[in-house]
């Protein structure tokens, strides 16, 4: 076992100001098992009475090496792993995954599995954007929106057991389609859910867009310009409430996103209020946008054709000696991807998730690495939170709505 | 695939003025220029050619495979003309050391961070280069090809006292 060393503010010389070596200001830890900070994010507060003079956040200890275990996985056992980066939105992690597998190894998806595909990662968006909101109302004392959060978000967990057996790390979308085809109660169970939400979400509105309390914690804090967001790299909902439009499923639309009609919200202050209307005039859209996937939902086949990188069927494989040597073949060894690199990115809950993907014609990926928007947000903490009390911070960490297994991989 | 024809203009202006091998797979476009010019290409895609985002740098290690063993790659992102574009830099020997391009993009500061962390890659001029995941007396850089996954390693009978010494359980 390693001696614990400890740090001294020496070599913190450069990230604090002057004052904090005459004792005028004070560092404060804050985290990593603070309540507050969403997971195990610890902050280097200095303080000049509650005033924030600066903030050093440190990252890293809900780091898995999960990059590192994907090289020596197989193309499709790693994707396991990408379930456990971002845990609140395991399907938009297997898609982005799924999605780089399939332009390296240039394969087809038949429009049903992308139809399944969009209404999951759209469901998982809505219970990603309920437990953000949940939470940051609760840190901001209101107790009750959490609980009525937790409730509907139950319902799109019970929706993702049905179709793929787990809660939530469900792995169900896979390269070159989904898992299986959807069992006969989904499209009733969706249903059901798209009736009910619209209205749930102006009940949550009603408790908190007029609220005074929540308004004076809120607005004109946190707060950032489309300049700064375009400059540390920041995307999703952040960069939308300062004015720009930017979504990838309008630019660069996968999946088939271009046949559903949604528009992008957006606000223009930039500060905590205006990215929580954001996120929830994004559930509205999101609703929309399953109600139509769910409706155009065309028949046909989940997976792809293509015996040599997507197992068959199992109802084949008492029938056809074919199918049994590939199902052997693509469960032991794997297939052979093509050597070179792509870059896919998603529209994920909290911004652009990417990833990159590195064949070397071998069985195993040769480098995965993710482009998490957690990490890329954790950035802007120290300028959104300077001149704001010790007790914004927590506002800020929250509607920043940072995901530490997204941050530390 | 064919280059999209708006690549043109930032594909001729990096070949005179780098020297830049350029590299198209899938539809996506990598630049390859020799790792002196990063600052200087890097500004000159936030300011002429209007890529406003530096959305990810990451390294890849060639161990063995390449005399120019680590690969850094960026990933440029312009919001105004929806393009992206991918520049990559070879780099030589095992302690490389590159300019950082925090002064252009500040964001790049943490990515920089972290591929020092995961592959020892020196950031001249970098305004905080200290470990960012891993702890701070962590020794190695964890995703070269040359870092073990992990497993525990295997006792023989001619170097099983050294091995049970290293080991962090198995000790009376």
């Amino acid at each position: 076992m390693t001696d614990i060393r400890e740090v001294s503010v020496d070599e913190l010389r450069h990230l604090v100001s002057e004052r904090a070596f005459s004792g005028e200001t004070m560092l404060l830890n804050m985290g990593p098992q603070h309540p507050s900070t969403h997971g195990v994010l610890r902050l280097l507060l200095e303080l000049d009475g509650e005033i924030l003079v600066n903030c050093i956040p440190d990252i890293g200890f809900l780091h898995t090496g999960v990059e590192k275990t994907m090289e020596s996985k197989t193309y499709q056992k790693a994707e396991v792993l990408t379930d456990r980066l971002d845990y609140m939105n395991p399907p938009g992690n297997n898609l982005v995954y799924c999605l780089a597998v399939e332009k390296l190894l240039d394969l087809d998806v038949p429009p049903r599995a992308q139809a399944i595909r969009v209404i999951l990662a759209e469901l998982t968006r809505i219970s990603s954007h309920l437990l953000s909101l949940g939470t940051s109302a609760l840190d901001l004392a209101a107790m009750s929106l959490f609980l009525y959060c937790m409730r509907e978000r139950e319902m799109i967990l019970d929706i993702m057991e049905l179709v793929s057996g787990q809660r939530m790390m469900t792995t169900y979308i896979r390269p070159g389609g989904v898992w299986r085809d959807v069992p006969a109660e989904f499209a009733s169970l969706v249903n059901q859910f798209v009736s009910i939400m619209p209205r749930r979400i102006d009940e949550y509105e009603g408790m908190l867009t007029h609220n005074d309390l929540f308004l004076d914690r809120t607005r004109g804090i946190g707060v950032i310009n489309t300049a700064d967001c375009l400059r540390y790299g920041v995307t999703g909902p952040i960069l939308r409430a300062t004015g720009v439009a930017h979504d990838l499923r309008k630019v660069r639309p996968y999946s088939g996103y271009e046949q559903y009609d949604f528009v992008i919200p957006t606000q223009t202050e930039g500060d905590v209020y205006s990215r929580y209307l954001v996120r929830v005039e994004e559930m509205r859209q999101s609703v929309r946008i399953i109600d139509q996937a769910l409706r155009l939902m065309p028949g046909g086949a989940v997976r792809s054709n293509n015996r040599k990188y997507v197992p068959p069927p199992r109802s084949e494989l008492g029938v056809s000696m074919e199918a049994l040597i590939h199902h052997f073949k693509l469960w032991t060894e794997g297939f052979d991807a093509p050597e070179g690199y792509v870059y896919t990115a998603i529209e994920s809950p909290r911004g652009e998730l990417g990833v990159y993907l590195e064949g070397d014609g071998g069985p195993k990926p040769y480098r995965v690495h993710f482009r998490t928007p957690s990490f890329a947000h954790l950035q802007i903490m120290p300028l959104v939170t300077r001149g704001h009390f010790v007790a914004d911070t927590v506002g800020i960490i929250g509607s920043i709505d940072i995901v530490l297994g997204d941050a530390d991989r | 695939m064919a280059i999209s024809a708006e690549y043109q203009p930032v594909i001729a202006a990096f070949q005179e003025r780098f020297n830049a091998e350029v590299r198209e797979f899938r539809g996506e476009v990598t630049l390859i220029l020799s790792s002196e010019h990063n600052v200087e290409a890097a500004q000159a895609l936030r300011d002429e050619f209007g890529f406003e985002m530096l959305i990810d740098i990451t390294a890849v290690d060639y161990w063995l495979k390449s005399p120019e063993r680590i690969h850094l790659n960026y990933q440029f992102y312009s919001i105004s003309q929806n393009r992206l574009l991918r520049l990559r830099f070879p780099l030589q020997g095992n302690a490389p050391r590159v300019r950082t391009v925090e002064t252009i993009y500040p964001g790049a500061n943490w990515y920089e961070r972290e591929v020092f962390d995961m592959f020892g890659i020196t950031f001249e001029g970098h305004s905080d280069l200290r470990r960012i995941v891993l702890p701070y007396e962590w020794e190695g850089h964890p995703l070269r090809k040359d870092y073990p996954l992990g497993y525990e390693e295997v006792q023989f009978t001619f170097n099983a006292d050294e091995i049970r010494v290293r080991k962090p359980h198995p000790r009376e």
